[in-house]
Formats: C-alpha cells, structure tokens, sequence
C-alpha cells in the first residue's frame, strides 16, 4: 500500500505491506536513530512523534502514519541538542542505545511542561528503560539544564 | 595514600562518543552494515531434551526467496565452547553449531536464510522435525550422577583440568582449604550454617545479540558484531567452522550495551556459517525473546555458607559450598563458580584462622548460562554477606561493628584469594563514609510509619578483581599523527566509557588535551590483542598498557627530534608540545616532529605496549539500604541506597559513578523483580520483558555514590576496577533490611511481594 506523510518536515510517499510497523518504515526511510529494544512496547526505544505528541512505533502501523505528521530524532537535532549536552556532561549517555527514545520522550516533556519537577521528570520517562545508567545520571541532566535556564 | 595532580586523569569530562549517541546518529550494527543482505533465523527446540531423529526441509526450501536451510548433518564435528576465553579455554568443548541432540527449549536445531524476514519465517514453519523425547534433567540438585546425562558424546572433550567429567554431568569441581576449618567450626561460640539460592538473571542489554557476516575482497570472512571479545571471537569462529584464523576478521560498531552477555559467541556462529557456505552477506538479529530463552544469563547458583565466630564476634572460620547450574552448555562453567568463594571469603581476613571453599558445577537441560557482571561473585555475597549479618544477629552485635572487626584491610595478605595482598584498600575508610552519609546509627532501628508501612536497613560489603591475574592481556599503540594522537586497542567499549578514559591517560602522559585523542575503531586486522572487555580489566590491564605505550612514544620522539637538533636523545626531554635540550639550548616543536617523521625519517612515530598483571588487585565497597516495606502488600521500595566505593584511582569520576550507580539499579532488580522460573517441561516462563520485568525509573529510590580513594601501585595512576563490583552490595544488603522489617531472612532471590506475604504468614 502506498503511505504518504510528512516526515520530518519534508513529504514522503512510499510503498510498504499493510502489516509494516512503523517502526521499520521509518529506518527504512533513513530515520535509523529509532530503535527497537523489545517486542513488547515496553521499553520505549522506539519513540517518535505524530502529531506532536509521543508514541511507539514499533506497536503503531506504518498505515496509520498516512497523512500524518512524524518527527524522529534526525527531525529534532536542534531541539535535541539544547538539553542532550547537559545529559552528557553527567556521563549518562552510557552505551546510547535508549538514547534517542529517552531524548524524543524528554522532548515532549518539555513542551508540555517546561519546567517539571523531579517526580514529573520520573514519571512521564517512566516508559523509557536504561540498563546501564541507574537512570539517576540521566535526571541530574535533565535538571541541570533545566537550572541553566532559570 | 598518596595524591597526585593530574590534568586529564581524574576529571569527569564527557564521553567521547556522548553526544553522537545522545543526538541518534547511526552508530550500532543494524545501522551501519548493509541491507541487502541474507536474513538468518535459527529454528529452536520445543523440548528439554530430545534427539532428532528426521528432520525436512524440502518443502520450507521451496518457499521463495529461501537461500538455504543447515541441519546438524551439514556442520563441523569437532566440538567447541562459545565463552569468550583466553586459549585453552576452561570452559569444556561441549558445542556444535548444530546437533542432533537438543538439550534446552530454545536450544538450535536448523539455521534459515533467506532474502528476508518474510520468507524465513515461513519456511520456518515448514521446516518438519520428528523428535525422540527424553527425559530432561531439570532439577540441579539431582544433576551430579544423575543416569540422564545431558552430554554422552564421544567427542566432548575439557581443554583444562577444571575437574569436569561429562559422564557425570559435571562440567567442573574443585576443594581449596587453608587451615581445618572443621577444628576451628567446632571451637567457635556461634556457628550459622545456611543455603542460599540465586537465580539465572538476564543482562537485559538494550541492544539484542547480532552479527554480520561477509566475504571481503581477499576471500576471508569479515565479521561484524556486536561483541566484548573481539579476538576469541575469531578464535571461537575458527573452532567452529574449521577455518584458519587468519581467514576471518572480526571488528565491532558501538556496543549497545553487554553486561557480559557479549562476552560469549552467543549468534555469532550462525550467520558466519550461512557466509561461508554460500559466500554471501548474512545478519542475524536476535529477538528479545530469543536473548531471554537462548541467551548467556548468570549461572543460577545454590551456596551453603557456615560461618563460626567467636562471642566477641571475631570471626574465625568460613566454609563456602556452591553448587552452580551452568545449564545444557559449560560456557564460563568452571571459572565463575571459582569467584563466589575468591571474591567473598577474604573480605573477612583479619582474623580468620581457616577456610575452606568446595564447588560442584553440573549441567541441566536448562538454558546455558555466561558471563555476567559480577561473574559469581555477586552469587558468593549474596550469601556470605547474608551470613555474616544473620551471624550478628545471633551475637546481638550490630552488623556494622562485626564487619568493622573482622573486614579485610590495606596490607593484609588474603589466603583465599590466591594469597595475593589487599595492597590498596579503603575498605575500613568506605565502611565508616558510608555509615556517616547514611546516619546508620539513626537508620537502623525499625520504624513503623504509622500507615502500616516500615522502614528498615541493611548493609553489606563486597570485592571484585581487577583482570584474571597472569592470564588477561591489555595492550595498546599510541601515534603521533598530523596533529593529535591516535590511540588503538583492542578492548571494546560497550558504552562503559573505556575510550575516553583510555584517551584521558593518554592526554595526562602526553600532556596534551583529551579532544587532541582518537581512539582507532577495533579490528583484529589492525588492533593490538586485547584479551577483550571483561572481568573488570580494561582500566586496570589495558590501561597501563597505554601508559607504558606513552613512554615508549616520548623515546621515540625525543630520537627523532635528536636527528633534527643533531644530538643525543637523552640529552632531550619531551614537553608536551615540543621536545627541549635539558641544557635549555633549544627545542623543536611537536607539529614540527610529526613533519619530519614524514620525510627522510626512519623512526616510527608511534609505540605499542602490551601489559598483563600477575594480580588482580580487589576494588571494594559498602552499601547500605533503606527501605520502606509494606505490611499489607508485601511490596518494598527503596527509599536511599548509599554506596561508598573504593576503585583506586577514578580516572573519571563522573563515569565511574555512573557505572555505580547503574550496577546498585541491576542489583536492586536481581534482588526484587528479576525471576526466572521454568515450567515442569523445562520452558522459561520470564521469556518476554513483561513478565521479566526490569527496573524503571520509578523502582529507584535515591541513589548516593561516593569514592574513597586508595592508591594501587600496579594501576595505572593508581586505578583498580569498577565495573563489575558495583551489583553485588543490593542482594544482600536489602535481604537484610527485609529481614529487619518482616522478622524472615529471605535466602532465595529475587524477594517477591508474593513471597514476603507468603513468609509473615
């Protein structure tokens, strides 16, 4: 079937089977920051956004993309960039393989709620697993960059 | 101690890779290798245990698009081992690529390649396979001479005398002792003797197992893999395909994430084999499900500890008995076994007059087990940290003060641990910074909250090594390019860090900023041998392999800049950015040193190192846990876990943190939620993250981490190990504190809602 959306801010029409996720259409757009940890959309590696808000694309049909609006990492660098160094600075980034899902999802954070608190940061990332880093590196960052703004 | 200053080693800069991993950029095997490519699934056995007594696949080879379907009648048969070890390996040669006997539900019976996902799976299912049903050995208790023998092969063969007889189902045993533990038991006025039991925990890396396979303009299989062990890998390949080493070439993307999961040849072997039988590019991505029931968990382990001390509380006799489940294959069978006494026992040196330690290791028809962080260790502390606080309790000592009169300390030899000394040790200064930041004294004690929740504590010790002493090999080559240097190892990052801190030890000896660094991509083509990242030696071996590497580079720089102010090198020094006459007579820049090695020059501009330590010097910590336990649900959380670590010199402070921190979270889900259990046939029921249900941001309490320096002068700049220690504190420390709030010693793993409900009543 043919899907045509906007991704990324550019259009794009291609071709995939009806049982495509959209997960795997969208790195074989190039899109090859989204990652898939699990089968069972519980770790939030894959996270992309359509229509501005957050989802996972390895449960969502590419089909549903059909005229919709999605951002993946390689959409947002600069939006990304603002907070991600912060994030380094506490030597969180680790192995970086949840990366982008942790980062697209704190991206949405944000916008909603420019100014959380820690129990908010925790628990609107609460579906973005990490092995490696504790996850405490990870909120360090976040509130340092949140501090540099105040 | 002694302090030193530094300039690169000791700051808590950034990763090198940092912000390309933060920003998405491709970067992890399925990114950065081809498409096009044959995709590579393994049909795996339903059963525990069963012989394949036909299997079809003429009709699954007719699906289109299938390029070739292997049985065990198309492989090798010379038996190998899939661990990542330094030749020979201890762990037996009890694998083939395929069988004909399947002793696991997971274990590999055909390999499917095809054009893609689709037609693979399809033929999968089309792949007919008559079994003939045997009786499993599940249970590990009745392993060990068992009539089932899980490997009754010929050709099974124990490449070292670890004590494994495959006729008895036994992959390895062994008895050390110093003194007669059992006089001194007999002597003491408290003896606890207790069994404690830890589970098959999964790494749970984010990124799956996978490999490609290709053949390279020269005709050699060129492996791409997601793999700690570069360099066994291609041993391991060689073993299994029966092929020259130098016919293969293994290198590595980034790493996401390996635990020591990596550190076995877990999917490597399948991929490659399509590649060489067929000549074209081949990948393999191994489903989360396939990690859970096919992977290279930690070995599930049973420790019967009997500890006896005298009425002060001084302990004087400890006897460790771990009997260790490696599953259907040995890989790293006989060697993790061994740390659950080295690395447990001699935390209680001082005055401890006898020890024994005995393993058996036996093989069941359940998942093979591997490598992973801790390697035994955490099992061994698990159960002697648990006895020595149920120890305390029965003197009516506080468990702080028993540790603090008997801990191991900065000068002792320790007899159970190959009588090497504790020559840098914080232990006793991490024990009382701990006790301070926690306000132990005020923790301790029991509180009812009023709202049918408790809060209680716990506390525990550990130690790890810092390489295999006399058998791990670190090295390195350091070049003065253009501008800047270039550091190649053979060590792999996993996203531990080690190439900004390897290239942070290169700045501090050559004086230069950590950004004037590349760290080369590891190759076995062009990478120096590295035994590979494990057993917490990268920093330690690997390390001071850089270090010496930079000494020789500074000689040979000085020579060339010898020939450019025509005179001797020695009377010359190296600066940084330029190299000076000690007389003051001159100098010649650095960039003008890296021109000249260029032209008419005859000197390399570059040196190598390869290091090995004859020991492995323990990293040690104390945690202490508070928790706050509900009555009604049986549900405990983690209110503050303090840790204070002594890793010798941390040559980056922010990431050894890090490592810390990321190690109490694994350790606090091994302790709570990580279970594995089978079905009465043998099938993991924990085969999905739904029901293996790792850690979330919202499990975690506070986390506070802080170091307490010693200084090792084998190290580089002092440096032991922190990888692996960092997991072992949480076990014990919240079983304590569990114990505490419910009255029950929980002495199996993980300590459930379920099981602390079912226990008060």
């Amino acid at each position: 079937m043919e899907i045509k959306l906007n991704l990324n801010g550019r259009a794009v029409t291609a071709s995939a089977a009806p049982d495509t996720m959209l997960i795997d259409f969208l790195r074989e757009q190039g899109c090859l920051s989204v990652k898939r940890g699990y089968e069972t959309s519980n770790c939030g590696l894959c996270t992309v956004m359509m229509d501005g808000k957050p989802i996972l694309s390895c449960s969502t049909l590419a089909a549903r993309a059909d005229g919709h609006e999605v951002y993946t990492l390689e959409g947002l660098q600069a939006e990304a960039e603002e907070f991600a160094s912060f994030v380094a600075n506490q030597g969180a980034d680790q192995c970086g393989f949840c990366n982008p899902g942790f980062v697209m999802n704190t991206i949405a954070l944000l916008r909603e709620n420019p100014d959380p608190t820690d129990d908010e940061i925790r628990a609107f990332l609460s579906g973005n697993l990490c092995r490696c880093s504790g996850y405490e590196s990870q909120l360090r960052g976040i509130r340092a960059y949140l501090d540099s703004r105040k | 101690m002694e302090k030193k200053l530094y300039r690169a080693v000791g700051q808590p800069i950034p990763k090198k890779d940092a912000m390309q991993l933060l920003l998405g950029k491709p970067a992890y095997l399925d990114d950065v290798t081809p498409k096009n490519c044959l995709v590579v699934k393994v049909l795996r056995s339903p059963h525990a245990h069963a012989l394949i007594e036909e299997i079809k696949t003429d009709v699954a080879m007719k699906v289109p698009g299938i390029e070739c379907i292997f049985t065990y009648k198309d492989v090798p048969q010379e038996r190998f081992t899939h661990a990542g070890q330094t030749f020979p390996e201890p762990s037996p040669y009890d694998r083939l690529i395929l069988d004909q006997r399947v002793r696991y539900v997971g274990d590999a019976v055909a390999i499917v390649a095809g054009a893609d996902e689709a037609c693979v799976d399809k033929a999968m299912r089309l792949i007919r396979v008559k079994y003939q049903v045997l009786e499993p050995v599940l249970d590990f208790h009745t392993a060990k001479d068992n009539p089932v023998l899980v490997h009754p092969e010929d050709n099974w063969v124990a490449p070292c005398p670890v004590g494994a007889d495959n006729r008895r189902n036994l992959c390895a045993t062994d008895c050390e002792q110093d003194g007669d533990v059992e006089t001194v038991l007999a002597e003491c006025d408290y003896v606890v003797d207790r069994v404690y039991h830890t589970k098959a925990c999964q790494q749970a890396m984010m990124e799956t197992f996978r490999t490609y396979t290709e053949m390279d303009v020269f005709g050699r299989l060129h492996v791409i893999s997601s793999t700690q062990i570069i360099f066994h890998l291609r041993r391991i390949l060689s073993h299994a395909l029966g092929i020259p080493k130098s016919r293969i070439r293994v290198t590595k993307p980034r790493i996401g994430g390996g635990f020591g999961a990596k550190q076995t040849a877990v999917a490597e072997v399948y991929p490659a084999f399509v590649t060489l039988k067929t000549g074209k590019p081949a990948k393999i991505i191994y489903t989360r499900q396939e990690c859970q029931i096919a992977g290279s968990p930690r070995h599930e382990m049973e420790i019967r500890v009997r500890v006896g001390a005298d009425k002060s509380g001084k302990i004087r006799a400890m006897d460790v008995y771990t009997l260790s489940n490696t599953g259907a294959y040995g890989d790293h069978g006989p060697t993790t076994v061994g740390l659950s006494g080295h690395k447990s026992i001699p935390l209680y040196t001082a005055g401890l007059e006898a020890f024994r330690f005995r393993y058996d290791v036996v093989y069941t028809n359940k998942q093979a087990a591997g490598a992973y962080r801790g390697y035994g260790a955490t099992q061994g502390i698990f159960a002697v940290e648990s006895a020595v606080n149920e120890l305390a309790e029965q003197l009516g000592m506080d468990p702080v003060a028993i540790r603090e009169m008997n801990m191991v300390r900065e000068g002792m030899i320790m007899p159970a641990y190959y009588n090497e000394p504790a020559s840098a040790c914080a232990l006793d200064r991490c024990m009382e910074r701990c006790k301070e930041l926690f306000d132990w004294d005020a923790q301790y004690p029991v509180r009812d909250m009023g709202n049918g929740k408790v809060r209680a504590a716990g506390v525990a010790m550990a130690m790890q090594g810092s390489c295999i002493s006399a058998v791990d090999i670190g090295s390195a080559t350091v070049t003065l390019g253009d501008d800047g240097y270039l550091l190649s190892i053979g060590a792999a990052d996993m996203g531990t860090g080690c190439d900004t801190i390897l290239s942070q030890m290169v700045a501090e000896c050559m004086e230069c900023e950590v950004d004037e660094v590349s760290v080369a991509s590891v190759d076995t083509d062009t990478s120096p041998y590295d035994s590979g990242s494990y057993a917490s030696s990268t920093t330690y071996v690997t390390g001071k392999a850089v270090e010496i590497a930079c000494g020789r580079l500074k000689e040979q720089l000085c020579s060339i800049a010898a020939e450019m102010m025509e005179c001797d090198a020695d009377k010359l020094y190296f600066a940084g950015d330029k190299v000076c006459a000690k007389d003051g007579s001159g100098f010649v820049e650095l960039r003008d040193i890296a021109y000249r090695a260029q032209c008419n020059n005859t000197i390399a501009a570059r040196a190598s190192a390869t290091h090995c330590s004859p020991v492995s010097p323990p990293p040690f910590m104390v945690g202490m846990v508070e928790i706050e336990l509900d009555r009604e649900t049986g549900s405990v959380e983690v209110v503050d876990y303090t840790a204070v670590v002594d890793c010798g010199t941390p040559i980056n402070p922010n990431l050894a943190r890090v490592q810390t921190e990321g190690g109490l979270v694994q350790g606090i889900g091994m302790t709570l939620f990580e279970d594995v259990t089978y079905s009465k046939e043998g099938r993991i029921l924990e085969d999905t993250l739904m029901q293996y249900r790792l850690p979330t941001r919202l499990d975690m309490g506070h986390l506070r981490v802080e170091f307490e320096q010693s200084y090792e002068p084998t190290g580089p700049f002092g440096a032991k190990s922190i990888g692996e220690i960092v997991i072992n504190t949480p076990a014990p420390a919240i079983a304590h504190a569990v114990r505490r709030a419910t009255g029950v010693w929980h002495r199996e793993l993980p300590i459930t809602p379920e099981k602390i409900l079912m226990a008060d009543e």
